[in-house]
Protein backbone atom coordinates (compact mmCIF):
# COMPACT_ATOMS: atom_id res chain seq x y z
CA UNK A 1 0.00 0.00 0.00
CA UNK A 2 1.16 3.89 -0.64
CA UNK A 3 3.83 2.60 -3.07
CA UNK A 4 3.98 5.77 -4.74
CA UNK A 5 3.39 7.71 -1.84
CA UNK A 6 6.22 6.22 0.08
CA UNK A 7 8.82 7.67 -2.37
CA UNK A 8 7.81 11.66 -1.83
CA UNK A 9 7.86 11.44 1.51
CA UNK A 10 11.48 10.00 1.74
CA UNK A 11 12.78 12.17 -1.01
CA UNK A 12 13.02 15.22 0.93
CA UNK A 13 14.91 13.67 3.36
CA UNK A 14 17.28 11.54 1.03
CA UNK A 15 18.06 14.34 -1.37
CA UNK A 16 19.08 16.26 1.70
CA UNK A 17 21.06 13.11 2.81
CA UNK A 18 22.63 12.22 0.01
CA UNK A 19 23.87 15.89 -0.87
CA UNK A 20 25.03 16.83 2.82
CA UNK A 21 26.02 13.31 4.24
CA UNK A 22 26.90 10.39 1.67
CA UNK A 23 28.48 12.72 -1.13
CA UNK A 24 30.91 14.42 1.47
CA UNK A 25 31.65 11.03 3.59
CA UNK A 26 32.31 9.07 0.05
CA UNK A 27 34.04 12.52 -1.69
CA UNK A 28 36.55 12.21 1.46
CA UNK A 29 38.31 9.05 0.15
CA UNK A 30 38.89 10.86 -3.50
CA UNK A 31 39.87 13.94 -2.14
CA UNK A 32 42.42 11.82 0.41
CA UNK A 33 44.38 10.86 -2.90
CA UNK A 34 44.89 14.16 -4.15
CA UNK A 35 47.11 17.24 -3.31
CA UNK A 36 44.32 20.10 -2.71
CA UNK A 37 45.50 23.11 -1.61
CA UNK A 38 43.26 25.47 0.74
CA UNK A 39 43.75 28.30 -1.29
CA UNK A 40 42.22 26.91 -4.38
CA UNK A 41 40.08 24.03 -2.54
CA UNK A 42 38.63 22.97 -5.95
CA UNK A 43 42.17 22.69 -8.04
CA UNK A 44 42.92 18.84 -7.49
CA UNK A 45 45.89 16.39 -8.53
CA UNK A 46 45.92 12.95 -8.33
CA UNK A 47 48.60 12.01 -6.00
CA UNK A 48 47.40 8.22 -4.88
CA UNK A 49 48.19 7.11 -1.97
CA UNK A 50 51.19 9.47 -1.23
CA UNK A 51 48.89 11.28 1.65
CA UNK A 52 48.27 7.74 3.17
CA UNK A 53 52.33 6.52 3.27
CA UNK A 54 53.58 10.29 4.64
CA UNK A 55 50.58 10.54 7.38
CA UNK A 56 51.08 6.84 8.64
CA UNK A 57 54.79 7.44 8.94
CA UNK A 58 54.81 11.03 10.32
CA UNK A 59 55.79 11.91 13.75
CA UNK A 60 52.86 13.84 14.46
CA UNK A 61 50.50 11.30 13.58
CA UNK A 62 51.74 8.90 15.53
CA UNK A 63 51.99 11.43 18.25
CA UNK A 64 48.17 12.35 17.77
CA UNK A 65 47.17 8.75 17.36
CA UNK A 66 48.45 7.98 20.86
CA UNK A 67 47.10 11.27 22.50
CA UNK A 68 43.80 10.51 21.01
CA UNK A 69 43.85 7.15 22.66
CA UNK A 70 44.85 8.17 26.27
CA UNK A 71 43.09 10.76 26.19
CA UNK A 72 39.69 8.42 25.46
CA UNK A 73 41.03 6.16 27.92
CA UNK A 74 41.23 8.62 30.46
CA UNK A 75 37.90 10.13 29.61
CA UNK A 76 35.80 7.38 28.75
CA UNK A 77 36.16 5.05 31.44
CA UNK A 78 36.09 6.83 34.29
CA UNK A 79 32.86 8.75 33.09
CA UNK A 80 31.00 5.50 32.34
CA UNK A 81 31.73 4.16 35.20
CA UNK A 82 30.68 7.36 37.35
CA UNK A 83 27.53 7.10 35.56
CA UNK A 84 26.59 3.58 35.95
CA UNK A 85 26.92 4.33 40.15
CA UNK A 86 25.12 7.75 39.57
CA UNK A 87 22.25 6.16 37.64
CA UNK A 88 22.23 3.28 40.25
CA UNK A 89 21.63 6.05 43.01
CA UNK A 90 18.97 8.08 41.23
CA UNK A 91 17.66 4.47 40.62
CA UNK A 92 16.08 4.66 44.43
CA UNK A 93 13.06 6.74 45.48
CA UNK A 94 14.25 9.77 46.81
CA UNK A 95 13.42 13.32 47.32
CA UNK A 96 14.05 16.08 44.86
CA UNK A 97 14.68 13.51 42.31
CA UNK A 98 13.74 15.55 39.38
CA UNK A 99 16.06 18.60 40.43
CA UNK A 100 19.14 16.19 40.54
CA UNK A 101 18.07 14.98 37.16
CA UNK A 102 18.05 17.95 35.59
CA UNK A 103 21.21 19.52 37.49
CA UNK A 104 23.24 16.50 36.39
CA UNK A 105 22.42 17.15 32.67
CA UNK A 106 23.48 21.15 32.79
CA UNK A 107 26.77 20.08 31.93
CA UNK A 108 25.54 18.21 28.47
CA UNK A 109 23.81 21.37 27.44
CA UNK A 110 26.90 23.86 28.50
CA UNK A 111 28.68 24.19 25.11
CA UNK A 112 32.01 22.29 24.75
CA UNK A 113 33.27 25.84 24.06
CA UNK A 114 32.28 27.00 27.24
CA UNK A 115 33.13 24.01 29.39
CA UNK A 116 36.58 24.22 27.87
CA UNK A 117 37.07 28.14 28.52
CA UNK A 118 36.14 27.73 32.39
CA UNK A 119 37.60 24.37 32.96
CA UNK A 120 40.96 26.74 31.40
CA UNK A 121 40.55 29.43 34.00
CA UNK A 122 40.23 26.52 36.73
CA UNK A 123 43.49 25.01 35.25
CA UNK A 124 45.54 28.05 34.92
CA UNK A 125 48.66 27.99 36.81
CA UNK A 126 49.20 31.02 38.78
CA UNK A 127 45.45 31.98 39.51
CA UNK A 128 43.24 28.63 38.95
CA UNK A 129 41.09 26.40 41.34
CA UNK A 130 43.06 23.18 40.95
CA UNK A 131 46.19 24.30 42.31
CA UNK A 132 44.51 25.91 44.90
CA UNK A 133 42.74 22.56 45.98
CA UNK A 134 45.88 20.54 45.42
CA UNK A 135 47.78 22.94 47.47
CA UNK A 136 45.43 22.29 50.79
CA UNK A 137 46.94 18.72 50.28
CA UNK A 138 50.49 19.65 49.83
CA UNK A 139 51.49 19.43 46.06
CA UNK A 140 51.96 23.00 44.57
CA UNK A 141 52.13 24.35 41.47
CA UNK A 142 51.30 21.58 38.78
CA UNK A 143 51.72 22.44 35.30
CA UNK A 144 48.17 21.74 33.76
CA UNK A 145 49.34 22.92 30.16
CA UNK A 146 53.12 22.29 29.64
CA UNK A 147 53.32 18.58 31.41
CA UNK A 148 51.81 15.97 29.22
CA UNK A 149 49.63 13.78 31.92
CA UNK A 150 48.81 16.74 33.58
CA UNK A 151 47.52 18.52 30.69
CA UNK A 152 45.65 15.87 29.35
CA UNK A 153 44.15 14.80 32.76
CA UNK A 154 42.63 18.58 32.46
CA UNK A 155 40.98 17.63 28.89
CA UNK A 156 39.32 14.45 30.34
CA UNK A 157 37.85 16.36 33.10
CA UNK A 158 36.32 18.50 30.80
CA UNK A 159 34.78 15.43 28.61
CA UNK A 160 34.17 13.70 31.81
CA UNK A 161 32.08 16.65 33.62
CA UNK A 162 30.06 17.27 30.13
CA UNK A 163 28.75 13.83 29.59
CA UNK A 164 28.11 11.90 33.29
CA UNK A 165 25.07 13.08 33.59
CA UNK A 166 24.19 12.20 30.22
CA UNK A 167 25.24 8.86 29.88
CA UNK A 168 23.86 8.30 33.58
CA UNK A 169 20.44 8.99 32.44
CA UNK A 170 20.79 6.26 29.54
CA UNK A 171 21.53 3.85 32.05
CA UNK A 172 18.53 4.77 34.21
CA UNK A 173 16.50 4.51 31.38
CA UNK A 174 17.98 1.17 30.98
CA UNK A 175 17.82 -0.03 34.49
CA UNK A 176 13.72 0.62 34.92
CA UNK A 177 13.33 -1.24 31.45
CA UNK A 178 14.74 -4.42 33.93
CA UNK A 179 11.29 -6.54 35.13
CA UNK A 180 11.05 -5.55 39.04
CA UNK A 181 10.06 -9.41 39.30
CA UNK A 182 13.75 -10.38 38.11
CA UNK A 183 14.47 -8.84 41.61
CA UNK A 184 12.03 -9.87 43.45
CA UNK A 185 13.25 -13.47 42.88
CA UNK A 186 17.09 -12.77 43.47
CA UNK A 187 15.67 -11.12 46.75
CA UNK A 188 13.87 -14.46 47.57
CA UNK A 189 17.18 -15.95 46.65
CA UNK A 190 18.82 -14.16 49.50
CA UNK A 191 20.86 -11.74 46.96
CA UNK A 192 22.56 -9.02 48.72
CA UNK A 193 22.50 -5.79 47.53
CA UNK A 194 25.26 -5.33 45.54
CA UNK A 195 24.82 -9.37 44.09
CA UNK A 196 21.50 -7.79 43.15
CA UNK A 197 23.72 -4.80 41.00
CA UNK A 198 26.08 -7.76 39.83
CA UNK A 199 23.54 -10.57 38.93
CA UNK A 200 20.62 -8.56 37.60
CA UNK A 201 21.32 -4.92 37.05
CA UNK A 202 24.44 -4.93 34.97
CA UNK A 203 23.05 -8.51 32.81
CA UNK A 204 19.99 -6.30 32.01
CA UNK A 205 22.41 -3.59 31.03
CA UNK A 206 24.94 -5.06 28.75
CA UNK A 207 22.84 -4.12 25.32
CA UNK A 208 22.60 0.01 26.82
CA UNK A 209 26.59 -0.47 28.12
CA UNK A 210 28.13 -1.23 24.71
CA UNK A 211 25.68 1.47 22.95
CA UNK A 212 27.52 4.30 25.63
CA UNK A 213 31.12 2.62 25.03
CA UNK A 214 30.14 2.90 21.36
CA UNK A 215 28.90 6.61 21.56
CA UNK A 216 31.59 7.66 23.86
CA UNK A 217 34.54 5.61 21.99
CA UNK A 218 33.22 7.32 18.59
CA UNK A 219 33.28 10.89 20.14
CA UNK A 220 36.90 10.55 21.71
CA UNK A 221 38.12 9.79 18.08
CA UNK A 222 36.06 13.14 17.47
CA UNK A 223 37.57 15.17 20.13
CA UNK A 224 38.66 18.67 19.13
CA UNK A 225 37.28 21.67 20.53
CA UNK A 226 38.33 20.87 24.08
CA UNK A 227 42.20 20.32 23.11
CA UNK A 228 42.18 23.33 20.72
CA UNK A 229 40.77 25.95 23.24
CA UNK A 230 42.94 24.23 26.06
CA UNK A 231 45.77 25.32 23.91
CA UNK A 232 44.51 29.24 23.58
CA UNK A 233 43.46 28.24 20.17
CA UNK A 234 46.66 27.07 18.64
CA UNK A 235 45.90 23.87 16.28
CA UNK A 236 49.27 22.61 17.42
CA UNK A 237 47.65 21.05 21.48
CA UNK A 238 50.53 22.49 23.30
CA UNK A 239 53.88 23.52 22.55
CA UNK A 240 55.31 19.58 22.58
CA UNK A 241 52.24 18.61 20.93
CA UNK A 242 51.30 16.91 24.44
CA UNK A 243 47.64 17.27 24.05
CA UNK A 244 47.51 17.12 19.96
CA UNK A 245 44.45 14.55 18.98
CA UNK A 246 43.49 13.44 15.47
CA UNK A 247 40.90 16.17 15.59
CA UNK A 248 42.55 19.02 16.05
CA UNK A 249 45.81 17.61 13.80
CA UNK A 250 43.55 17.22 10.72
CA UNK A 251 42.66 20.90 11.55
CA UNK A 252 46.32 21.75 11.62
CA UNK A 253 46.85 20.03 8.34
CA UNK A 254 43.76 21.91 6.11
CA UNK A 255 43.50 25.13 7.90
CA UNK A 256 46.78 25.80 9.38
CA UNK A 257 49.06 24.25 6.82
CA UNK A 258 46.53 24.68 3.89
CA UNK A 259 46.97 21.04 3.05
CA UNK A 260 42.94 19.92 2.63
CA UNK A 261 43.93 16.70 0.57
CA UNK A 262 46.14 15.59 4.09
CA UNK A 263 43.78 16.56 6.36
CA UNK A 264 40.84 14.27 4.23
CA UNK A 265 43.06 11.43 4.79
CA UNK A 266 43.36 12.17 8.50
CA UNK A 267 39.38 11.79 8.31
CA UNK A 268 40.02 9.02 6.51
CA UNK A 269 41.62 7.02 8.69
CA UNK A 270 39.74 8.57 11.51
CA UNK A 271 36.50 6.63 9.97
CA UNK A 272 38.63 3.28 9.47
CA UNK A 273 39.75 3.52 13.04
CA UNK A 274 35.79 4.07 13.95
CA UNK A 275 35.27 1.36 12.34
CA UNK A 276 38.09 -0.84 14.02
CA UNK A 277 37.31 0.28 17.62
CA UNK A 278 33.38 -0.45 16.47
CA UNK A 279 33.80 -4.07 15.99
CA UNK A 280 36.36 -4.27 18.63
CA UNK A 281 33.78 -3.27 21.41
CA UNK A 282 31.27 -5.60 19.84
CA UNK A 283 33.37 -8.62 19.76
CA UNK A 284 34.70 -8.19 23.58
CA UNK A 285 31.16 -7.75 24.38
CA UNK A 286 30.09 -10.63 22.90
CA UNK A 287 33.18 -12.54 24.57
CA UNK A 288 32.11 -11.52 28.20
CA UNK A 289 27.93 -11.94 27.34
CA UNK A 290 28.86 -15.86 26.24
CA UNK A 291 31.91 -16.27 29.10
CA UNK A 292 29.27 -15.21 31.52
CA UNK A 293 26.66 -17.49 30.45
CA UNK A 294 28.76 -20.58 29.59
CA UNK B 1 19.79 0.35 18.54
CA UNK B 2 18.97 -1.75 21.97
CA UNK B 3 17.96 1.31 24.22
CA UNK B 4 15.81 2.32 21.43
CA UNK B 5 12.42 0.90 22.86
CA UNK B 6 10.85 4.55 23.83
CA UNK B 7 7.76 4.36 26.39
CA UNK B 8 6.85 0.99 26.66
CA UNK B 9 9.79 0.36 29.61
CA UNK B 10 8.32 3.51 31.57
CA UNK B 11 4.45 2.39 31.54
CA UNK B 12 5.11 -1.18 32.43
CA UNK B 13 7.17 0.14 35.34
CA UNK B 14 4.61 2.71 36.88
CA UNK B 15 2.26 -0.50 36.87
CA UNK B 16 4.25 -2.90 38.90
CA UNK B 17 7.16 -0.58 40.44
CA UNK B 18 6.84 1.56 43.43
CA UNK B 19 5.65 -1.81 46.07
CA UNK B 20 9.01 -1.29 47.89
CA UNK B 21 10.23 -4.99 47.21
CA UNK B 22 12.15 -4.53 43.63
CA UNK B 23 15.79 -3.31 43.53
CA UNK B 24 15.35 -0.15 41.51
CA UNK B 25 12.58 1.14 43.84
CA UNK B 26 14.30 0.91 47.47
CA UNK B 27 14.55 4.30 49.54
CA UNK B 28 17.48 5.84 49.09
CA UNK B 29 19.79 6.01 52.38
CA UNK B 30 21.28 8.65 53.89
CA UNK B 31 25.17 7.85 52.06
CA UNK B 32 23.34 8.19 48.72
CA UNK B 33 22.00 11.74 49.51
CA UNK B 34 25.34 12.72 50.29
CA UNK B 35 27.14 11.35 47.22
CA UNK B 36 24.13 12.36 44.80
CA UNK B 37 24.69 16.24 46.41
CA UNK B 38 28.32 15.85 45.85
CA UNK B 39 27.52 15.19 42.25
CA UNK B 40 24.91 17.65 41.54
CA UNK B 41 27.30 20.32 43.48
CA UNK B 42 30.31 19.24 40.97
CA UNK B 43 28.06 19.50 37.95
CA UNK B 44 26.92 22.91 38.55
CA UNK B 45 29.93 23.99 40.04
CA UNK B 46 31.64 25.16 37.21
CA UNK B 47 29.00 27.31 36.29
CA UNK B 48 28.88 29.04 38.94
CA UNK B 49 32.71 29.56 38.94
CA UNK B 50 32.34 30.84 35.65
CA UNK B 51 30.25 33.33 37.62
CA UNK B 52 33.25 34.13 40.15
CA UNK B 53 35.91 34.30 38.12
CA UNK B 54 33.98 36.81 35.26
CA UNK B 55 34.41 39.19 38.67
CA UNK B 56 37.32 39.23 39.57
CA UNK B 57 40.96 40.29 38.21
CA UNK B 58 43.43 37.91 37.40
CA UNK B 59 45.72 39.45 40.44
CA UNK B 60 42.21 38.41 42.58
CA UNK B 61 41.83 34.81 41.50
CA UNK B 62 45.77 34.18 42.31
CA UNK B 63 45.01 35.05 46.67
CA UNK B 64 44.84 31.94 48.36
CA UNK B 65 41.94 31.27 49.24
CA UNK B 66 40.49 32.49 45.94
CA UNK B 67 36.88 34.57 46.01
CA UNK B 68 34.02 32.76 46.05
CA UNK B 69 30.89 34.82 45.89
CA UNK B 70 30.73 37.31 42.35
CA UNK B 71 30.53 40.62 42.29
CA UNK B 72 29.24 43.99 40.15
CA UNK B 73 32.01 43.86 38.55
CA UNK B 74 30.91 40.64 36.03
CA UNK B 75 28.63 43.92 34.51
CA UNK B 76 31.94 45.72 33.52
CA UNK B 77 33.87 43.02 32.42
CA UNK B 78 30.91 42.08 30.45
CA UNK B 79 30.69 45.05 28.86
CA UNK B 80 34.37 44.81 28.22
CA UNK B 81 33.35 41.57 25.49
CA UNK B 82 30.79 43.08 24.20
CA UNK B 83 33.40 45.66 22.28
CA UNK B 84 35.31 42.97 21.29
CA UNK B 85 32.53 40.65 20.39
CA UNK B 86 28.35 41.25 19.31
CA UNK B 87 27.19 38.76 21.57
CA UNK B 88 23.45 39.42 20.81
CA UNK B 89 24.41 39.13 17.51
CA UNK B 90 26.14 36.00 18.37
CA UNK B 91 23.09 34.69 20.68
CA UNK B 92 20.37 35.81 17.94
CA UNK B 93 22.70 34.16 15.28
CA UNK B 94 22.99 30.73 17.45
CA UNK B 95 18.85 30.66 17.49
CA UNK B 96 18.26 31.65 13.65
CA UNK B 97 20.64 28.67 13.13
CA UNK B 98 19.79 25.96 15.88
CA UNK B 99 16.02 26.64 14.97
CA UNK B 100 15.99 26.14 11.37
CA UNK B 101 18.36 22.83 11.91
CA UNK B 102 15.13 21.39 14.53
CA UNK B 103 12.55 22.29 12.30
CA UNK B 104 14.06 20.90 9.38
CA UNK B 105 15.38 17.59 10.90
CA UNK B 106 11.49 17.52 12.65
CA UNK B 107 10.02 17.91 9.24
CA UNK B 108 12.04 15.72 6.86
CA UNK B 109 12.86 13.40 9.25
CA UNK B 110 9.49 12.48 10.41
CA UNK B 111 8.44 12.50 6.71
CA UNK B 112 10.84 9.60 5.80
CA UNK B 113 10.36 7.77 9.35
CA UNK B 114 6.36 7.46 8.38
CA UNK B 115 6.99 5.53 5.30
CA UNK B 116 10.00 4.28 6.73
CA UNK B 117 7.61 2.27 9.41
CA UNK B 118 4.49 1.88 7.84
CA UNK B 119 4.58 1.77 4.09
CA UNK B 120 6.07 -0.78 1.96
CA UNK B 121 7.40 0.27 -1.32
CA UNK B 122 10.66 -1.17 -3.22
CA UNK B 123 14.18 -0.69 -1.91
CA UNK B 124 12.78 0.49 0.86
CA UNK B 125 15.62 -1.98 2.73
CA UNK B 126 18.28 -0.81 1.08
CA UNK B 127 17.76 2.50 1.68
CA UNK B 128 17.06 2.14 5.51
CA UNK B 129 20.38 0.15 5.68
CA UNK B 130 21.99 2.85 4.34
CA UNK B 131 20.59 5.09 6.97
CA UNK B 132 21.25 2.39 9.69
CA UNK B 133 24.92 2.80 8.35
CA UNK B 134 26.00 5.95 8.03
CA UNK B 135 24.10 6.73 12.14
CA UNK B 136 27.87 6.03 13.76
CA UNK B 137 29.63 8.39 11.20
CA UNK B 138 30.43 11.51 12.32
CA UNK B 139 30.26 15.03 10.63
CA UNK B 140 33.70 15.09 10.87
CA UNK B 141 34.68 12.40 8.63
CA UNK B 142 33.30 14.52 5.49
CA UNK B 143 34.44 17.75 6.84
CA UNK B 144 36.89 18.23 3.79
CA UNK B 145 34.18 18.24 1.38
CA UNK B 146 31.94 20.01 2.68
CA UNK B 147 34.07 22.80 3.06
CA UNK B 148 34.89 22.76 -0.69
CA UNK B 149 31.52 22.35 -1.25
CA UNK B 150 30.74 25.85 1.07
CA UNK B 151 33.58 27.38 -0.87
CA UNK B 152 32.68 26.55 -4.10
CA UNK B 153 28.85 28.39 -3.50
CA UNK B 154 30.13 31.18 -1.68
CA UNK B 155 28.51 30.39 1.15
CA UNK B 156 31.57 30.96 4.13
CA UNK B 157 30.31 33.73 6.16
CA UNK B 158 26.99 32.95 5.60
CA UNK B 159 24.51 31.22 8.07
CA UNK B 160 23.31 29.05 5.47
CA UNK B 161 26.87 27.40 6.00
CA UNK B 162 26.59 26.32 9.43
CA UNK B 163 23.21 25.39 8.85
CA UNK B 164 23.18 23.35 4.85
CA UNK B 165 25.29 19.81 6.31
CA UNK B 166 22.73 19.56 9.90
CA UNK B 167 19.35 19.94 8.22
CA UNK B 168 18.58 16.47 8.28
CA UNK B 169 19.71 13.34 10.12
CA UNK B 170 19.92 9.59 10.26
CA UNK B 171 19.74 9.65 13.41
CA UNK B 172 16.00 11.52 12.75
CA UNK B 173 14.79 9.56 10.52
CA UNK B 174 16.01 6.17 12.33
CA UNK B 175 14.13 7.57 15.75
CA UNK B 176 11.08 8.35 14.44
CA UNK B 177 10.85 5.31 12.06
CA UNK B 178 11.47 3.15 15.65
CA UNK B 179 8.56 5.05 17.63
CA UNK B 180 6.05 4.96 15.05
CA UNK B 181 6.35 1.50 14.69
CA UNK B 182 5.29 1.06 18.03
CA UNK B 183 2.96 3.54 18.27
CA UNK B 184 1.24 4.05 15.46
CA UNK B 185 -1.45 0.99 14.91
CA UNK B 186 -0.78 -0.26 11.50
CA UNK B 187 -5.23 -0.69 11.25
CA UNK B 188 -5.52 2.82 12.07
CA UNK B 189 -3.29 4.04 8.79
CA UNK B 190 -5.52 1.16 6.89
CA UNK B 191 -8.68 2.52 8.28
CA UNK B 192 -7.63 6.04 6.40
CA UNK B 193 -6.75 3.92 3.40
CA UNK B 194 -10.13 2.36 3.26
CA UNK B 195 -12.33 5.42 4.30
CA UNK B 196 -10.36 6.86 0.98
CA UNK B 197 -8.19 9.40 2.71
CA UNK B 198 -4.90 10.44 0.15
CA UNK B 199 -1.66 9.61 1.89
CA UNK B 200 -1.23 13.26 3.39
CA UNK B 201 -4.36 13.33 4.73
CA UNK B 202 -3.71 9.99 6.60
CA UNK B 203 0.19 12.19 7.72
CA UNK B 204 -1.60 14.89 9.10
CA UNK B 205 -4.43 13.60 10.66
CA UNK B 206 -3.29 10.27 12.06
CA UNK B 207 0.40 10.21 11.99
CA UNK B 208 1.29 13.79 13.18
CA UNK B 209 -0.81 13.73 16.29
CA UNK B 210 0.75 10.55 17.23
CA UNK B 211 4.59 11.24 16.18
CA UNK B 212 4.50 14.43 18.07
CA UNK B 213 6.21 13.28 21.39
CA UNK B 214 9.12 12.06 19.45
CA UNK B 215 9.13 14.57 16.92
CA UNK B 216 9.19 16.97 20.64
CA UNK B 217 12.23 14.39 21.32
CA UNK B 218 14.14 14.90 17.92
CA UNK B 219 13.96 18.58 17.98
CA UNK B 220 15.43 19.00 21.59
CA UNK B 221 18.37 17.13 20.33
CA UNK B 222 18.89 18.12 17.04
CA UNK B 223 18.30 22.47 18.62
CA UNK B 224 21.01 21.61 21.26
CA UNK B 225 23.42 20.09 18.86
CA UNK B 226 23.46 22.52 16.16
CA UNK B 227 23.21 25.29 19.14
CA UNK B 228 26.61 23.90 20.87
CA UNK B 229 28.59 22.20 17.53
CA UNK B 230 32.17 23.91 17.33
CA UNK B 231 34.05 22.28 14.57
CA UNK B 232 32.25 23.19 11.69
CA UNK B 233 30.86 26.88 12.34
CA UNK B 234 34.44 27.77 13.18
CA UNK B 235 35.51 26.59 9.80
CA UNK B 236 32.91 28.46 7.81
CA UNK B 237 31.89 31.20 9.78
CA UNK B 238 33.66 34.57 10.95
CA UNK B 239 34.01 36.97 14.12
CA UNK B 240 31.89 39.50 11.78
CA UNK B 241 28.66 37.07 11.83
CA UNK B 242 29.31 34.98 14.62
CA UNK B 243 27.36 32.09 16.19
CA UNK B 244 27.94 31.62 20.30
CA UNK B 245 30.76 28.88 19.97
CA UNK B 246 32.36 31.29 17.41
CA UNK B 247 32.17 34.44 19.23
CA UNK B 248 33.54 32.21 22.22
CA UNK B 249 36.28 30.79 20.20
CA UNK B 250 37.19 34.23 18.99
CA UNK B 251 37.43 35.01 22.99
CA UNK B 252 39.28 31.88 23.58
CA UNK B 253 41.78 32.63 20.78
CA UNK B 254 43.29 35.93 20.70
CA UNK B 255 45.13 37.51 23.26
CA UNK B 256 42.87 39.22 26.62
CA UNK B 257 45.47 40.25 29.09
CA UNK B 258 42.12 39.68 31.96
CA UNK B 259 40.37 36.44 31.83
CA UNK B 260 37.24 37.81 33.98
CA UNK B 261 36.49 39.55 30.49
CA UNK B 262 36.60 35.76 28.46
CA UNK B 263 34.93 34.62 31.62
CA UNK B 264 32.06 37.15 31.60
CA UNK B 265 31.17 36.62 27.88
CA UNK B 266 31.28 33.01 28.44
CA UNK B 267 28.25 32.60 30.84
CA UNK B 268 26.64 35.34 29.22
CA UNK B 269 25.92 33.33 26.28
CA UNK B 270 25.28 30.31 28.38
CA UNK B 271 22.31 32.12 30.78
CA UNK B 272 20.16 31.27 27.51
CA UNK B 273 20.58 27.39 28.04
CA UNK B 274 20.47 27.57 31.65
CA UNK B 275 17.18 29.57 32.00
CA UNK B 276 16.18 26.99 29.32
CA UNK B 277 16.52 24.10 31.43
CA UNK B 278 14.45 25.72 34.14
CA UNK B 279 11.69 25.82 32.46
CA UNK B 280 12.33 22.53 30.78
CA UNK B 281 14.33 20.66 32.45
CA UNK B 282 11.77 17.58 33.41
CA UNK B 283 11.15 17.22 29.42
CA UNK B 284 14.64 17.41 28.58
CA UNK B 285 15.60 14.52 31.06
CA UNK B 286 12.45 12.64 29.86
CA UNK B 287 13.70 12.96 26.31
CA UNK B 288 16.94 11.93 26.94
CA UNK B 289 15.89 8.61 29.26
CA UNK B 290 13.38 8.31 25.91
CA UNK B 291 15.29 8.86 23.06
CA UNK B 292 18.01 7.41 24.56
CA UNK B 293 19.95 7.69 21.38
CA UNK B 294 22.38 10.46 20.16
CA UNK B 295 23.07 11.35 16.83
Amino acid sequence: MGSRAAYVYVAPFFIIFAAMGLYPFLYTAWVSLHKVSLAKPNAMSWVGFANYSHLWSNHFFLNALKNTFTIGVISTVPQLLIALGVAHMLNYTMRWRTFFRVALILPYATSVAAATLVFSQIYSQQYGLANWVTGLFGVHNIDWLNNKWASQTAISTIVTWRWVGYNALIYLAGMQAIPGDLYESAVIDGASRWQQFRFVTLPGLRPTILFTVIISTIGATQLFAEPLLYGSGKPNGGGLNQFQTLGLLMYQQGWANRNLGLAATTAWTIFLLIVVLVLVNVFVMRRITRESKG
Amino acid sequence: MAAMTTTAPAVRRSRSGRSGQAGGQQRAGKFTYFLIAIITLLSIFPLYWTLVSGSHTNAQMAETPPPFVPTGDFFHNLSMAMQRQDLWRALLNSTIVATVVAVSNVLFCTLAGFAFAKLRFRGSNVLLMLVVGTLMVPLQVGIVPLFMLAAKYHMIGHLQAAIAPYLVSAFGVFLLRQYLIAALPTELVEAGWVDGASTFRIFRSIVLPIARPAMAVLAMFQFLMAWNDFFWPILVLNNRNPTVQVALNGMGTGYIPQTAVVMAATFFVTVPVLVAFGFLGKQIVGGIMQGAVKG
